[in-house]
């Protein structure tokens, strides 16, 4: 839209760009000028370093890697329940890391269904701990939501683009080369990129089943070095690294995701000419579908018996955890709804910048930055929550612009003129018609918000203190002290109540969540 | 009157000079080829789009310099004339207060304008309940409470049947009589020009040619006119 008036005002947007800039480079900035440059890198920081991009590499290539044939599969075989199935692949971004961990235990575990199938046989039980472990938790994070990019991209390919194959006598091999070959040239570098700066930052992961000096990921080096040794300085150097690394593989992941498109179909129903094998579509189909389901299956199970076990605490932290949520999601829309207002007017770079940076930004980090900054101050324990759900908005922060902009562009282009002429005031706008017009949209990057809040075990461990914990914290601790029933109820709980918050926020929303 | 006083309107690499007014009360149709800059020179007037050159007045006073929604017009566009969440009443209140909270004065003048399309009765469905006609009757009876001195029609019936679009510009007409509200019409429709405007401009050449008799214009239409109607 041409012209200088807008409907809405960037100033607000701006400022809470500002403020989310402020907060990560501040922080970086409070840790890189603790820095202990003087001992440089010893053993164990480099064996952390390769750890984590081994094990980053090994998770995005074989979250891919399966993604492509399952994603093959959904794209052309239509069935009852697929949608319901591909609802589902949505499901892990927002399960609690520490829930999840629990489930996978539960499968794949020493104690857990597999290893008991292999003692029928005289087998030896799976061991978890260590790289592999590392690694299953995250394809079993990470294979939906490259499924789900890949299927999209599938899908987008024009019917027409089928027909043409088809009607040249294209079939099988030559198919997939003319037209499905390209396409994942095209997404999968995106794909990789993305889970693999997903994977740089995985915490929970690492603390759960990683540990060591051999499975130790830079994030875990951090909290040790906080909570083990309290040696500032080593956490602050490898803060400084983590944020290089991040950056740029968030930066790779912006650039490979980028690309054009296929180009406008006429938007028939897909329908396909090659056949292939419908049982090897339905094997793969059912493969992933079981590693999904079993362990939230043996989360329920276990969950349900351990429910009367768990000790008073547990509530507590439940309580604690919702509050936390709860205040991470206002924190959040006070700062995206006007960040992606800006956005919509088209003029200001600085808010996407800053949009971006929080993708590159790994929440221990920030916890060690503002710890280092809070101290001198105050006791940092005592702010232990505020900054938990301040944390988690500021990671929200790019998932909930990515929901919101084009929605808030949409409504800027196709009402602002209309307001304009009518002389409507901004706020007016913003009211009766900006928020209505954004109602599904809100509700959904609000829950999105409230379910990563909720499940989050990530800064709240750096700011520990034994009176005080979210759920996800008490689990771990749970865990920690062999109580794993108590821990298998208080993840149901945990499991409960983030679907819960989500459903509950994201009810109106959902009927624009596109499959 | 309005007076577009040595304009030229840039929109990307074209460029548009206007030098013409016209008579308070008057109806003028705006026609030319497509791409020639007919909405560019509509929405130049109503302010969505800055002049590089020269200057707009109304009456005397300069009004190139107001936001568009203080300026003495009101617009109807192609398409998004109503919020397609507000209920046509809704929807037509913010044609007098653009928070929508009247006084009761100001209700009864809303009730006004939707006897006055025929469209009593109807005030608190949707815009998607409604039919394109009667759409495109919420959004003349916003432009009937705006009191606007001047109302830029940007094609807003191009979407209807010809019966149709004919019934709205007759009820335009009718409206526009008894307000002596000023009239800026785009069409790509010679008949649309004959029905109700008595003067049109030619919008061709990067040029927006000073209004002319709208009967004398194509009975003796310039080759860049003769070349559009064919």
């Amino acid at each position: 839209m041409a012209g200088r008036a807008q409907p809405v005002s960037p100033w607000p947007g701006v400022g809470a760009a500002a403020l989310v800039a402020a907060l990560i480079l501040g922080t970086l900035a409070a840790v890189a000028l603790r820095a202990d440059t003087a001992g440089g890198f010893g053993p164990a920081d480099w064996a952390a370093l390769r750890f984590t991009l081994v094990q980053a590499v090994l998770s995005a290539l074989f979250s891919a890697g399966l993604a492509i044939p399952v994603a093959r599969a959904l794209a052309r075989r239509r069935f009852r329940g697929r949608s319901a199935l591909i609802a589902l692949l949505g499901a892990p971004f927002i399960l609690p890391v520490i829930v999840a961990i629990l489930g996978l235990l539960q499968v794949f575990g020493r104690a857990g269904w597999i290893s008991d199938i292999l003692g029928l046989f005289g087998l030896p039980p799976l061991r978890i701990y260590g790289l592999h472990g590392v690694v299953l938790a995250h394809v079993f994070f990470n294979l939906p939501l490259a499924t789900r990019l890949i299927l999209q991209a599938w899908q987008e390919i024009p019917a027409e683009r089928f027909r043409l194959a088809a009607q040249l006598g294209c079939d099988g091999f030559t198919m997939f080369r003319l037209i499905e070959l390209p396409m994942l040239r095209r997404i999968l570098p995106g794909v990789l990129a993305v889970i693999f700066a997903i994977c740089l930052t995985s915490f929970a992961v690492a603390l759960t089943l990683g540990g060591g000096p051999r499975a130790t990921t830079l994030e875990l080096a951090i909290y040790q070095s906080f909570t083990y040794d309290f040696d500032l300085g080593r956490a602050a150097l490898l803060s400084g690294l983590q944020l290089a690394l991040t950056a740029v593989a968030a930066l790779a992941a912006l650039k490979f995701s980028r690309g054009d498109g296929f180009g406008a179909g006429l938007d028939r129903t897909i329908r396909r000419w090659d056949g292939g094998a419908p049982a090897v579509d339905a094997c793969w189909i059912g493969v992933a579908a079981a590693f999904l389901l079993l362990p939230l299956a043996a989360v329920v199970i276990s969950g349900l018996t351990g429910l009367f076990e768990m000790p008073a605490l547990v509530f507590r932290s439940a309580v604690i955890s919702v509050l936390v949520a709860a205040t991470s999601t206002i924190v959040l829309l006070i700062l995206a709804l006007p960040m992606a207002m800006a956005v919509a007017t088209g003029r200001h770079g600085i808010v996407e910048l800053s949009g971006i940076l929080g993708l590159a930004a790994s929440p221990l980090v920030i916890g060690t930055g503002l710890f280092i900054l809070i101290r001198p101050v105050a006791n940092p324990v005592t702010l232990a929550l505020p900054v938990t759900a301040l944390v988690n908005a500021v990671m929200a922060l790019p998932f909930a612009l990515r929901i919101l902009v084009p929605a808030a562009h949409d409504v800027v282009v196709r009402h602002g003129r209309l307001a304009l002429s009518l002389d409507m005031d901004k706020r007016t706008f913003f009211t009766r018609v900006l928020l209505p017009r954004m109602h599904p949209q809100i509700r959904f990057a609000a829950g999105l918000s409230a379910a990563l809040s909720m499940g989050d075990l990530g800064v709240i461990a750096l700011f520990a203190d034994p009176q005080i914990a979210t759920l996800p914290l008490q689990i771990y601790r749970l865990m920690g002290a062999y109580q794993m029933q108590a821990a298998a109820g208080a993840a149901l709980l945990l499991l409960l109540l983030s679907m819960g918050a989500f459903w509950l926020l994201d009810r109106g929303g959902r009927l624009h969540a596109e499959t | 009157m309005l007076k577009l006083d040595g304009c030229v309107i840039e929109n990307g690499k074209f460029s548009l000079r206007a030098d013409f007014a016209v008579e308070a009360g008057a109806s003028i149709a705006i026609i030319g080829p497509s791409g020639a800059g007919k909405s560019t020179l509509l929405e130049a007037i109503a302010g969505f789009r800055d002049l590089k050159q020269g200057k707009i007045f109304w009456d005397g006073y300069l009004i190139s310099k107001l936001a568009p929604g203080k300026r003495p017009l009101a617009m109807l566009f192609q398409d998004g004339n109503l919020f397609p969440h507000l209920t046509v009443e809704q929807n037509i209140s913010l044609g007098l207060r653009s928070n929508g909270r009247l006084s009761i004065d100001e209700r009864s003048e809303v009730q006004f304008a939707l006897d006055r399309v025929a469209l009593s009765g109807l005030g608190d469905r949707k815009p998607a309940e409604l039919s394109g006609g009667q759409q495109s009757r919420v959004a003349l009876a916003r432009v009937l409470v705006q009191r606007r001195q001047m109302l830029l029609l940007d094609e807003p019936f191009a979407a209807l049947g010809p019966a149709l679009k004919a019934e709205m510009l007759d009820l335009v007409a009718g409206l526009l009589t008894e307000t002596g509200t000023t009239l800026l019409m785009v069409s790509h429709d010679p008949q649309d020009a004959r029905r109700i405007a008595c003067q049109t401009i030619l919008v061709a050449d990067e040029k927006a040619h000073p209004p002319a008799p709208t009967r004398y214009l194509f009975d003796n239409p310039p080759p860049s006119l003769r070349d559009y109607l064919g």
